[in-house]
């Protein structure tokens, strides 16, 4: 039976792990590459590392640290930050990424999308989409607002309209991002995820909001998400993926157990 | 040991390379040139994404080297497309054949409300005879990504369900396919790694 995934989510800046609360006030949570290895053997079904400073900052990914981060990893290793070509994919492909995730320099330019995957197949790109819930909108859910560079512009695209594009485009999996949610670890937006999860024929995973058990079982449930992602919950060993899993298997969710 | 790689240009070698090289053999890289396949005690055929790119295998002239090799007992085995092309044919590309080791064909993931492509951690159904999958557990999980999957049949290694049942391992002598990718599989997947590594040469 295919299991829901769960991803444990690096937010790497400087070369750290860093965890912050909407998208602000950074807490240092340790070195990726240990950190990687750490939630691997915990039973995380994939990790992602995503550089949250290189876009503003106009830096590249940080090649040493994926390089580092994937040498003894062996499940599936995604990473985004700073990717705008083609050629900036390439490159984390040969530092050992599986898969790259793009935002900001696919929604400037969507054609970078169909580039990447054209080259490197549609599993290896992820469509990551920070949304926002947007109260004037005729539908505050399916239209929440999409926005780039970590969460501080709006872009004037809808969430639903967008994941179609990129869908459309070659895109292999949709990393939604709750902004509503994210750090408060008050809960997934389900209604969010499964208007997105609905609407593609790609997985989705979920992001933002995770802080007990039962947001899981509600994102896979009424959320319809393929996968969830989580960060704070498991740095400072207030859960490991396994125990999570283990808390979801008695609930009836489908998750890959021994890990 | 030495194990030769076959890159043609679909997707990403690094992290295959990466799993074998943890395993220890020496390890070669081919684009074009059929020398360390000519040399080979083991070649592995990866691969993501478009069954038209296993086209480049008879551009560069690497097919009939592989044929060869295979004819010799060498251990082949292939990953995600690398294992479709092991097949008659897909699909996914009607007008181009693969190397009908297998004389099935492969085909897309039937149309229902279930989302295709098939990503994930699926669990595995091996069969008592496989050698690949020896020392692998009914149930142990693995990762695939994929649209387009091979019918069950007498030489299944394993099954797995999605939709409805798949093989997820072929084995027939020398030469072994799986849909999965064992090197993004976990411990499971190294386990699968070493026993094609360890298999009986020409078995």
């Amino acid at each position: 039976m295919l299991t829901k995934r769960i991803i444990a989510c690096l937010d790497v800046h400087d070369g750290r792990v860093v965890k912050g609360v909407q998208f602000v006030d950074l807490i240092d949570a340790g070195d990726p590459a240990t950190q990687a290895a750490r939630h691997a053997r915990e039973g995380a079904d994939e990790i992602v590392l995503l550089d949250i400073t290189a876009t503003h900052e106009g830096r590249k990914t940080l090649l040493e640290t994926v390089r580092n981060t994937a040498r003894a990893l062996f499940v599936p290793f995604t990473v985004g930050g700073g990717i705008r070509t083609a050629h900036d994919a390439e490159q984390v492909f040969e530092a050992g990424a599986d898969k790259v995730s793009v935002n900001s320099a696919a929604l400037a330019d969507p054609t970078l999308i169909d580039a990447i995957g054209r080259t490197f197949g549609a599993q290896a790109v992820v469509v990551a989409i920070d949304a926002r819930r947007d109260p004037a909108a005729a539908d505050p859910v399916r239209d929440a607002q999409v926005f780039v560079q970590g969460g501080r512009k709006p872009t004037g695209r809808r969430v639903v309209e967008w994941a179609r594009e990129a869908e459309q485009r070659g895109a292999g999996e949709i990393l939604l991002t709750s902004m509503d949610s994210d750090g408060t670890r008050a809960g997934f937006d389900c209604e969010l995820t499964a208007a997105v999860s609905q609407a593609v024929r790609i997985p989705v995973i979920a992001s933002g909001g995770a802080g007990t058990v039962s947001h899981f079982t509600d994102v896979f449930a009424r959320g319809k998400a393929d996968a969830a992602l989580a960060a704070s919950i498991f740095h400072f060993g207030v859960s490991s993926a396994r125990s999570l899993k283990q808390s979801l298997a008695a609930a009836g969710v489908p998750v890959r157990l021994p890990c | 040991m030495r194990v030769t790689v076959i890159d043609y240009k679909a997707g990403n070698l690094t992290s295959v390379l990466k799993a074998l090289r943890h395993l220890g053999p020496e390890i070669e890289v081919t684009d074009a040139d059929t020398a360390p396949i000519e040399r080979a005690q083991r070649i592995v055929l990866p691969g993501v994404g478009h069954f038209a790119a296993t086209r480049r295998l008879d551009d560069t002239g690497l097919t009939p080297a592989i044929r060869a090799a295979i004819a010799r007992g060498i251990p082949f085995l292939g990953i995600c497309v690398g294992m479709q092309w092991l097949y008659a044919g897909s699909t996914e590309a009607p007008s181009h054949a693969g190397l009908s080791h297998f004389h099935q064909s492969c085909s897309r993931f039937p149309d229902c409300d279930q989302k295709v492509p098939h990503v994930g951690w699926n669990s595995l159904q091996p069969r008592d005879s496989s050698r690949l999958l020896s020392g692998v557990f009914p149930g142990e999980f693995v990762y695939f990504t994929h649209s387009y999957k091979a019918p069950v049949t007498a030489d299944t290694a394993a099954e797995a369900f999605y939709i409805e049942s798949f093989a997820a391992a072929v084995e027939r002598g020398n030469v072994f396919g799986v849909q999965f990718h064992p090197e993004k599989s976990g411990e499971t997947g190294l386990k699968i790694l070493r026993n094609f590594l360890t298999c009986e040469a020409a078995c």
